[in-house]
């Protein structure tokens, strides 16, 4: 083993984890807001430090044993580095929204860059994982501190409440990701995915399989798809919403790649056993979170169902099984990044005059009279989720459709196109809302200059511009699915 | 002779219980605490018992990883649960319903 290249490999990780460590003992001298400020500043560096690290691997196509890590435990490979990059811009914009959210609650404090900071760490690990040792030490790091985050405004009851139901969930899901990791383990007689994948060749034991959906389930929890999303909408409404909008984005994009990196490489020689499995879930994914999502009067819930809603259309490219299904897969979530941030980030912005978070759907009615810029703005993001042409959220939802139509899943096609229509029903609601009804008068606050920027940047990406990416974002794209497919 | 279907066969029922122990709980949220310490150590039993029936130590190396980060879960989860008493007043699970839609 080459000790020198394993190191290099994980630089991301040890950068992040080292920085993570120094802050938090920079944060226990701290006084003040303006070091609460530094601290977050300094983490958003230290992201950016990183993506440059991992900037290479992605556009090189990095694969095989040159990316393998501390005895293939760990792949810094093509598919690991684009994921990273997703998961970093992801958590960069939720450090930056941050202080002008928590300095109005009176609770910034330089704790919250430092979680995000681990939280980002574990990430990385999940989306590197050729090990089940490594997928588990990785995803605990990530929960761990996302509990907390969860449960960060101490004297909100809310929130308060939002973390102890995302810990009792978590926790759970995690022991039921443990146990089948047992069975998997216990029947394969190797943890590594390599290993699992050649020991599973020959044929698919009961006790494997048990293992097989076990790990399922425990990973459909962590990327909240149906039947195991009923935590979802409780904690994103209970949740700051800068840690809301950090749970929609980045650990979805580490979940789901991890997801993939389970179902493609450990049980790749065995897509039949989970391709009926992911095929449902991704279905009633779509269904549940269009239907669920209609009654909302709450923003935030209402982008939780959507973020459920959202997880269904990118299963349908795990259930194509093929490198063009996977990188259709990468291509929505980098898509689906940047609407889940300018989703967020525009209902930060809404504000009443004494500059209090407004999150009620009644209190945006009318909001394209009292704030122009920002109602185009949400509404192009709404538009974008429903995935009507010609913004970029359109090319997501078409990318996985002919990788699914591709690998001959045609009807699961056709029913995940008939079930974007309901989805399309309530996020064209929230534009009637905000067009054509009776202006209510009370999101009429000013918002903050980073807000500002980070909303139109995310516009930008989502706009018919956005199609001017797609050459460059389908090459790296191809080249991820390349190196997660060549490892297997 | 005890075989390995013994080990799992127990290591199954104690992880059920545990599961059951959250899904059925209405009490407290301590207990919900307890389950999850418990279904983490039937996972254990399962992990050292193929670890030796394959006479492969990875099994028993991951033990120890669980039990390390069973430690700091319950750890936050604690402190997570000090954090909504104080708001509160009770941590009885009836009583967690504010959000709700």
């Amino acid at each position: 083993m080459d000790w020198s290249q394993s190191l290099r490999l994980v630089a991301p990780e040890e950068l992040l984890s080292v920085t993570g460590l120094f802050l938090l003992l920079g944060a226990a001298w701290s006084k003040g807001r303006n070091d609460a400020r530094a601290v977050t500043w300094l983490s958003v560096l230290a992201l950016a430090v990183a993506a440059l690290f991992v900037a290479p691997a992605a556009f090189s196509g990095l694969s095989g044993a040159r990316a393998s890590a501390f005895g293939g435990l760990y792949a810094g490979d093509a598919f690991s580095a684009l994921a990273k990059l997703l998961i970093y811009a992801a958590a960069g914009a939720s450090l930056l929204v941050a202080p002008a959210f928590f300095e109005k609650a009176r609770a910034m404090r330089p704790e919250y860059p430092v979680l995000v900071l681990l939280a980002v760490a574990g990430m990385g690990l999940m989306v590197s994982t050729t090990d089940l040792l490594t997928l588990y030490v990785g995803l605990e790091l990530n929960s761990l501190a996302a509990y907390v985050l969860a449960a960060f405004l101490k004297n909100d009851n809310r929130s308060a409440e939002a973390g102890l139901k995302y810990f009792v969930l978590g926790a759970l899901a995690s022991g039921i990701l443990l146990f089948g990791m047992s069975l998997t383990y216990g029947f394969t007689g190797t943890t590594s995915f390599a290993g699992i994948a050649a020991a599973m060749h020959g044929g698919l034991s009961n006790g494997a399989l048990f293992g097989v959906v076990f790990v399922l389930a425990g990973l459909a929890f962590k990327i909240s798809a149906v039947p195991f999303h009923m935590w979802t909408p409780d904690v994103y409404e209970g949740a700051p919403t800068p840690v809301t909008m950090f749970f929609a984005s980045a650990p979805k994009v580490a979940a789901l790649a991890l997801t993939m990196r389970v179902a493609l490489g450990a049980f790749g020689s065995q897509v039949s056993a989970w391709q009926q499995i992911v095929i449902i879930v991704s279905l009633m994914s779509i269904i549940v979170g269009a239907l669920g999502a209609i009654g909302q009067q709450n923003l935030k819930r209402l982008l939780a169902y959507s973020s459920i809603n959202n997880v269904g259309f990118l299963l349908i490219g795990l259930a194509a099984a093929t490198p063009a299904g996977a990188s259709a897969m990468l291509v929505y979530l980098a898509i689906y990044v940047a609407m889940t941030v300018g989703g967020f980030v525009a209902v930060l912005m809404l504000k009443d005059k004494d500059g209090n978070q407004v999150e009620a759907l009644a209190d945006i009615a009318g909001l394209s009279r009292d704030r122009k810029v920002l109602a185009a703005c949400f509404a192009m993001v709404m538009f974008s989720l429903a995935g009507i042409p010609p913004l970029f959220g359109f090319w997501g939802k078409f990318v996985v459709f002919q990788a699914a139509v591709a690998a001959g899943l045609l009807p699961l096609a056709v029913l995940g196109i008939a079930a974007s229509v309901i989805g399309a029903f309530y996020y064209l609601k929230v534009v009637k809302v905000m067009y054509f009804d009776e202006s209510s008068g009370i999101a009429v606050g000013k918002s903050d200059w980073v807000h500002q920027a980070l909303l139109a940047l995310a516009a930008l990406f989502i706009s018919p511009l956005g199609y001017l990416l797609t050459k460059c974002l389908g090459n790296l794209a191809n080249l991820a699915a390349a190196s997660l497919f060549h490892g297997a | 002779m005890i075989g390995i279907g013994h080990y799992v066969t127990v290591s199954s029922i104690l992880f059920v219980l545990g599961v059951l122990g959250i899904a059925l709980n209405r009490k407290n949220v301590i207990i919900i605490l307890m389950s999850i310490e418990l279904i983490l150590l039937a996972v254990n039993i399962n992990l050292v018992a193929f670890s030796s029936f394959l006479h492969d130590l990875t099994g028993q190396i991951f033990a120890m990883f669980v039990l390390t980060v069973a430690a700091g879960e319950a750890a936050v989860g604690l402190a997570i649960l000090v954090t909504y008493f104080r708001d509160r007043g009770t941590i009885a699970v009836d009583d967690v319903h504010n959000l709700k839609g």
